[in-house]
C-alpha cells in the first residue's frame, strides 16, 4: 500500500531539521490570553502583536462586542443552514445593508470567508470559453478559485501593465474576460497602479474584478481601498472583500453595480454550499462597519504609524519590501530561511510577534517576515517596536552594529 | 531546417538563462525532472516564451506540458 502522506516527506523533514536547532515553531505559535487589537500573552510573556491585519483595531471595540453579544442572546449560536435556505437571518441582510451604504454600491453578497468570496464570485463569473486573466502574486483563493470552475487562466507579470495589455492584446476578442486585481499586495504590501490598469482592462473589453482585503478600513476618503483612493470608484465591475482584516471578525463579501448580480446568490457554489455566518458575526461584522466609515481619526493614525516604522527599519538599515510605507504592511526582505527564523525567535522573545513568509507563499523565492500595523498602536509601542528590531536585528547579524 | 526544428531551436534559446543545471536539451528532456525548475521558475519562463512567440499559454494547458518536446509542439499548433 502506498502512504498517500508519504509525498510530504521532504516538507517534514526540512520541518525536523529546523526545529531541531532548537527554534520555535513559526507556524505554530498559541495566544493564551489577547488583551486587546495590539498585545496577546504567548507562552507567559506580554507579546506586542505586528502581524494580525487587525488594522483598524475593531476586535475590542465596545460597540462590536456589545453587538455580537446581543445577537448570540436573541439569536442563538448558529444559523446551521445555508444562505439560500434556513441560513439567512436579519442580521446578515443588515449586514449586506451596511456594506451596501459602505461602499455606496447597490448590491452586496456576504460569504462565510473571504477565502470563498474569491472561490465564489471567481469561479462563478468566469465559465467555460472565457478567460481570468490574473496578476502572477495573486492571493491563494485567487488562484483556487480560478481552478475551481471552467475558464482558461492567464497571468501576467506582477503589477506590469504592459504584461497585461500584451496578454490581453493576444486573446480572442469575442469571448467573456476578467481582470482579477488587488488593491493592496499582502506579501511585500505593494499597492497596483488600478487607474493604468483598468484603463488597459477595458481598453480590451474585459470586467474587473478587485480584491481589496488589505485595502478596505483606510485608503480613500470614505475606507473603501485602494481603487477609491486612484480614483477608481467608477470602474471596478466587482469589489471583494474580507471582514478577517479592517473589520474585525470572519467573512468576506462582494459588492457591485451590476444590475444583475443577484443572480449569483442562486449559482455560486461556495455560497450556497455551506452554512452561513452565525448570527453574532454578522452583528459584530455590521457594527463594525458602520464604525468604519466614519474612522478618519484612526485611519490618520495608521498611516502615522506606518510611516514611522517604515522609516524606522530603513534608518536602521533593513531591506524592505517597498520603497515607501505604500499600506499598512511592511515586509523586511531577508537571505535565507536561518536566519529569517533567528530573527523571528529573537523578535518573538523580546516580546514581538510578526509573521513570517517564505516560498512558495512569497514571490520570487523571498524570505520575508511581514510587519501590519494596527490604528491601536500607541506611538509608544511603535517605539518599543522600533528598539526590538535593533536589538534583534544586531543580535543576529541582519544589521551593523 | 523544419519549421518545428526552428521552433526548438527559439525555444532552447529561451531555456538557456533558466538552465541553471546546464541539462542537454532533447524533445524528452523534462521541465521538473531534468532541469528541476520550481514554480517560479516556470512562470517566469513561460512569460518569457509567451513574448517569443507572441501566444497565450494557458494556465490550463501548461499543466498538460512536462517535456520540452510537448511545449514545441503546443507552440507549433498556437502558432497555427
Amino acid at each position: 500500500m502506498t502512504d498517500l502522506l508519504s509525498k510530504f516527506d521532504p516538507l517534514i523533514a526540512e520541518r525536523e531539521a529546523l526545529l531541531d536547532t532548537g527554534v520555535r515553531d513559526p507556524f505554530g505559535i498559541v495566544m493564551d490570553q489577547v488583551l486587546s487589537p495590539t498585545e496577546a500573552i504567548i507562552k507567559g510573556k506580554k507579546t506586542i502583536l505586528l502581524g494580525t491585519y487587525n488594522y483598524m483595531g475593531m476586535t475590542f471595540d465596545p460597540d462590536v462586542v456589545a453587538a455580537g453579544k446581543r445577537a448570540l442572546d436573541e439569536f442563538g449560536s448558529g444559523t446551521t443552514g445555508s444562505r439560500v435556505l434556513n441560513g439567512t437571518y436579519q442580521g446578515h441582510r443588515e449586514c449586506e445593508e451596511a456594506l451596501k451604504e459602505f461602499y455606496g454600491m447597490d448590491h452586496a453578497i456576504v460569504f462565510s470567508t473571504g477565502y470563498q468570496a474569491n472561490l465564489g464570485m471567481i469561479s462563478t463569473l468566469a465559465g467555460k470559453g472565457e478567460y481570468i486573466i490574473l496578476d502572477a502574486d495573486s492571493h491563494a483563493s485567487i488562484y483556487d478559485g480560478c481552478w475551481l470552475g471552467n475558464a482558461e487562466i492567464v497571468r501576467f507579470r506582477h503589477n506590469s501593465v504592459e504584461d497585461l495589455d500584451k496578454r490581453l492584446g493576444r486573446l480572442p476578442a469575442e469571448p467573456g474576460k476578467l481582470v482579477v486585481l488587488e488593491g493592496v499586495y499582502s506579501m511585500f504590501g505593494d499597492i497596483a497602479p488600478l487607474p493604468e490598469m483598468v484603463a488597459v482592462a477595458k481598453k480590451h473589453g474585459a470586467m474587473i474584478l478587485c480584491d481589496e482585503a488589505h485595502g478596505m478600513g483606510f485608503f480613500g476618503p470614505n475606507g473603501r481601498g485602494v481603487y477609491e483612493e486612484l480614483g477608481c470608484e467608477n470602474d471596478i465591475d466587482f469589489v471583494v472583500g474580507t471582514f478577517s482584516k479592517s473589520v474585525g471578525t470572519v467573512g468576506g463579501f462582494c459588492v457591485s453595480n451590476h444590475p444583475k448580480f443577484e443572480v449569483l446568490r442562486l449559482v455560486c457554489r461556495p455560497y450556497v454550499f455551506t452554512a452561513s455566518l452565525p448570527p453574532s458575526v454578522v452583528a459584530t461584522a455590521a457594527a463594525s462597519i458602520r464604525k468604519l466609515m466614519y474612522a478618519g481619526e484612526k485611519r490618520a493614525h495608521l498611516w502615522k504609524n506606518s510611516r514611522r516604522l517604515h522609516q524606522g527599519l530603513r534608518d536602521l538599515g533593513f531591506t524592505l519590501g517597498t520603497e515607501t510605507a505604500q499600506s499598512a504592511i511592511i515586509a523586511l526582505m531577508l537571505p535565507d530561511m536561518e536566519t529569517t527564523v533567528r530573527m523571528w525567535q529573537a523578535l518573538l522573545e523580546l516580546g514581538l510577534y510578526v509573521n513570517m513568509a517564505r516560498p512558495p507563499a512569497t514571490p520570487a523565492g523571498t524570505f520575508l517576515l511581514r510587519c501590519s500595523l494596527c490604528a491601536e498602536h500607541s506611538d509608544d509601542q511603535v517605539g518599543e517596536i522600533l528598539g526590538m528590531f535593533e536589538q534583534a536585528g544586531r543580535a543576529v547579524g541582519c544589521i551593523g552594529r | 531546417m523544419s519549421t518545428r526544428d526552428e521552433i526548438f531551436n527559439r525555444v532552447a534559446a529561451q531555456i538557456e538563462p533558466f538552465n541553471k543545471k546546464k541539462a542537454a536539451l532533447g524533445d524528452a528532456t523534462s521541465f521538473a525532472k531534468d532541469l528541476e525548475w520550481d514554480s517560479l521558475t516556470v512562470m517566469d519562463f513561460v512569460a518569457a516564451i509567451e513574448d517569443e512567440f507572441d501566444i497565450i499559454i494557458t494556465m490550463n494547458m501548461q499543466a498538460e506540458i512536462e517535456t520540452v518536446g510537448q511545449l514545441v509542439d503546443a507552440v507549433a499548433k498556437l502558432q497555427g
